[in-house]
């Protein structure tokens, strides 16, 4: 069973608590109506999908119903940090740096 | 049965779910319910007119009396309060008074209060195999060291969401929606 952590809750529960919510850190464009379809397109259904840590968003809907943020290893599956929705995306490079050594 | 003042047992036919030497499931008596969502200023003021504090700390709750503030998210609570009557019907004059005096007291902070009397009910688990029995369905270590007396924390009891309240060392409460307590129930009793 995969245990995630909530940073609201302060305890690890079973990930079938939690749902996901994507990619974290995406801005909605301050002014959509100046956007031409490409750009929308691009805001919409563009990610940066990688192989490695990406930082996204999770909520606890069985629990405290909060979303948070989370970095996690798409490869193995590894939740490297949780932190709060508002607060400031780690450093993934530095992160995936630790995680090698 | 539970070390509150809060929960008594149905006095209803059918009442109680499982009864076995080491593990009992009883179905609570009606309580009025309200379900409260603000920032911390609300909560203060709620927490003051409601009788019990709102709990700040997450998975805590605030027994008073017959009043119980239950935390289920850092800005949402489950407030619960018996009349002191056992009776068969939800308390609705009770709820009324309670959601009145909270609405008063919070004024024009922004919140949400609602009442979710009817929405609930409450399911007593007893026994030294109290833990066991909701294992069998809740994906939580229930050990004392992990999940305490008087933490509460709502999560998934199989399919159906519930909130889950350590009221003693042996003795659990399960408030789950009311379409969901035949399921809750029957996987009780067959667990």
């Amino acid at each position: 069973m995969l245990l995630i952590s909530c940073p609201w809750c302060r305890v690890e529960r079973p990930e079938i608590e939690f749902r996901y919510g994507g990619e974290a850190h995406i801005d909605r464009p301050a002014q959509p109506a100046d956007l031409d379809d490409h750009q929308w397109a691009e805001f919409l259904y563009m990610r940066s999908n990688p192989k490695g840590l990406l930082a996204e968003r999770w909520r606890h809907v069985h629990g405290c119903g909060r979303f948070f943020n989370a970095v996690r290893h798409t490869v193995s599956d590894r939740f490297v940090c949780v932190y709060k929705t508002g607060e400031k995306c780690p450093d993934l490079e530095a992160l995936a740096r630790e995680g090698a050594q | 049965m539970p070390d509150t003042a809060l929960y008594a047992p149905a006095t209803t036919q059918g009442a109680s779910v499982v009864s076995r030497p080491d593990v009992t499931v009883t179905r609570a008596a009606p309580l009025a319910r309200l379900a409260f969502r603000g920032d911390a200023t609300a909560a203060g003021k709620a927490g003051a007119a409601f009788g019990a504090s709102l709990p700040m700390a997450p998975l805590a709750a605030n027994p008073v009396g017959q009043r119980a503030a239950l935390w289920l998210g850092p800005d949402e609570w489950l407030l619960l309060a018996a009349s002191g009557t056992v009776g068969e019907e939800v308390p609705w004059a009770l709820a009324r008074t309670l959601c009145d005096e909270i609405a008063t007291a919070v004024g024009t902070h922004p919140h949400a209060l609602v009442d979710v009397s009817e929405r609930n009910v409450a399911l007593i688990v007893s026994g030294p195999r109290a833990a066991a029995l909701l294992n069998t369905q809740v994906f939580l270590d229930l050990d004392e060291g992990a999940f305490p007396v008087g933490q509460v924390t709502r999560t998934l009891f199989t399919k159906a969401e519930i909130v889950l309240w350590r009221t003693g060392p042996d003795t659990f409460v399960v408030e789950c929606w009311r379409s969901f307590a035949p399921y809750v129930e029957g996987l009780l009793a067959n667990g």
